[in-house]
């Protein structure tokens, strides 16, 4: 070895103990995963490609799937018609209002997932908050199920991961060139017209990028979707915890958590990906 | 005339629509304060009455307590080994030019892109077909994988911003490695190390989809322990928990604010 050389991998020494935990604990254990979704039974006897057989022939375990799916893409969208206006305030306040609105998105950050998942139960109980607001201004005559519904469960993912959308969105505005919207003030365009011929398309990797990942983070909100959706509705990470816990079914769950990682993480790369090629406007970092 | 009429729908609706964002982003949080004070023996809202008496119960709550220092103590030793090893390796990873170097990094990173349930699961499977009893510290080490993303991107951004010509003076001015070390590239990236310890740390201490396959027993952690209390009733002793919480969490921003300013480097991630 060269002199050069064996200073530039001493200098990987420090990495040295992180790669063999991560090698140990981390690439080992997904490697195990992928083992053991190919035995055919509980028993592990058998290789084959059963259990994704299993999945693929079974409609419930098909519909379970394209529901969770389905879940993160309804609140991301949810997210990102709410993250628009306030980024666009945000941009266009001074300090006080900037300040306000970066401690209100930090402020779900920083609390636990329990805890936001327990104030929506307060919220949408029987005697939470809408009801209560409801019943004594005379709209509701009768309390309604609020709680253990796909609504209230979309409501309440939307709040929790809104931070996750307004972040990647108020970026991509601060990066915006202001003079483009000037310009088109001044040749006469009206603000909405603004907003939807010049802001909405340079802004679009931001709103991407936010997107894609309250759609992972959404779909994969176990604490929130057990218990704001309730027992009957049933998703993927509560039906890999039922199956692998419950069922001790570890071959199954192996593969249900196989299919769910790579459902979730093929959308995220591919419209990354069609994002990155087709999609031009402010870099959304 | 026109125009004007447009522009005042557009800004009634991006205001009403901001507002509606804002109440969101702050009810929560609020709406859990006030019912940690209830008087009552249900989640009603607004409370009947005010009263302290969900925060006697908890003191009392020895089956709640255990699980909270259960999760403090992973939580502090996840953001230790996270913090000792990532760091370490971030010092190296930033510096070196091999492209090893950048297939190492991409590996530390993968625990973020990756949903979290599969690799609590494969780790329970691992210990299962070992034969290794879960523990603390098969907690811990699940947790120190999933703390470590934080670490290598915020102490990697500090050690970046580091001018290697201060180490370089450093040494040639007869300091030795060790030495230079301390006296220069840790206090040039000590922002970076307290902002990602305070974020492993709340990582850790919130973290459910490992906790939910490695935590038994003999290990409850808090989450888990909320989760599985709610799931059988709404019991009001979660609301004084979740007040303590928050408040911790507050104090603990503050702090960690003070030392290492790191609302910026959340903001900047």
């Amino acid at each position: 070895m060269t002199p050069a050389s064996t200073s530039a991998s001493r200098q990987l020494l420090p990495v040295v103990p992180l790669a063999a935990l991560f090698f140990a604990a981390f690439v080992l254990p997904l490697v195990a995963l992928v083992a053991i979704s190919l035995f055919r039974t509980p028993q592990f006897a058998e290789l084959s490609l059963a259990q994704y057989l299993r999945f693929l022939s079974d409609p419930f375990s098909i519909k379970v799937l394209t529901d969770t799916l389905w879940l993160g893409a309804e609140v991301a969208l949810a997210t990102l018609i709410l993250a628009y206006p306030l980024a666009l305030v945000y941009v266009a306040s001074g300090p006080f209002m900037r300040t306000l609105i970066t401690f209100l998105i930090m402020l779900p950050l920083l609390t636990s997932t329990v805890v936001r998942t327990f104030a929506w139960i307060v919220i949408l109980g029987r005697d939470g908050i809408v009801n209560s607001a409801m019943l004594s201004l005379g709209l509701w005559q009768a309390p309604a199920r609020l709680l253990y519904t796909w609504e209230g469960m979309v409501l309440a993912l939307t709040q929790i991961q809104l931070p996750l959308m307004a972040l990647p969105v108020i970026n991509s505005l601060l990066r915006l060139d202001g003079n483009l919207t000037r310009a088109a003030e001044g040749l006469g365009a009206s603000r909405a017209r603004i907003f939807i011929t010049v802001i909405l398309p340079l802004t679009l990797p931001g709103a991407i990028a936010g997107w894609l990942l309250v759609f992972a983070a959404a779909a994969t909100a176990f604490i929130t979707q057990t218990l704001v959706g309730g027992g009957r509705i049933i998703l993927m990470p509560s039906y890999i915890y039922q199956q692998a816990v419950g069922v001790q079914d570890w071959p199954f769950s192996a593969a249900l958590s196989l299919i769910f990682t790579l459902a979730v993480t093929g959308i995220v790369f591919a419209i990354g990906a069609l994002s990155r090629r087709y999609v031009r406007g402010v870099d959304a970092a | 005339m026109q125009r004007s009429l447009v522009d005042r729908i557009y800004s009634t609706v991006v205001g009403a629509i901001t507002g509606f964002g804002m109440l969101l982003l702050l009810a929560p949080t609020l709406v859990v304060l006030v019912i940690s004070f209830t008087g009552g023996i249900t989640l009603k809202f607004p409370p009947p009455n005010w009263s302290l008496r969900w925060y006697v119960e908890l003191l009392q709550s020895q089956e709640i307590i255990e699980p909270a220092l259960t999760s403090l103590k992973v939580a502090a030793a996840a953001t230790i080994l996270s913090a000792v090893l990532g760091g370490a390796a971030a010092l190296g990873l930033a510096r070196s030019r091999l492209k090893i170097a950048r297939v190492l990094d991409a590996l530390f990173m993968s625990p973020m892109v990756l949903p979290a349930m599969a690799f609590g699961l494969s780790l329970l499977l691992v210990f299962n077909l070992l034969g290794i009893r879960l523990s603390a510290a098969t907690l811990v080490l699940g947790h120190t994988i999933i703390c470590v993303p934080f670490v290598i991107r915020m102490v990697g951004a500090s050690v970046q911003q580091l001018n290697p010509v201060l180490i370089t003076c450093s040494l040639s001015l007869g300091a030795s490695r060790w030495y230079t070390f301390r006296r220069v590239t840790l206090p040039l990236i000590r922002r970076g190390i307290v902002a990602s310890c305070f974020v492993a740390f709340l990582t850790s201490f919130d973290n459910v989809p490992v906790s939910l396959f490695l935590a038994d027993a003999r290990t409850e952690v808090l989450p888990i322990k909320l989760w599985a209390i709610l799931e059988g009733s709404l019991d009001v002793r979660v609301a004084a928990v979740s007040g303590v919480i928050v408040l911790l969490t507050l104090a603990g921003l503050v702090c960690a604010e003070i030392f290492g300013g790191v609302s910026r480097q959340i903001g900047s991630r």
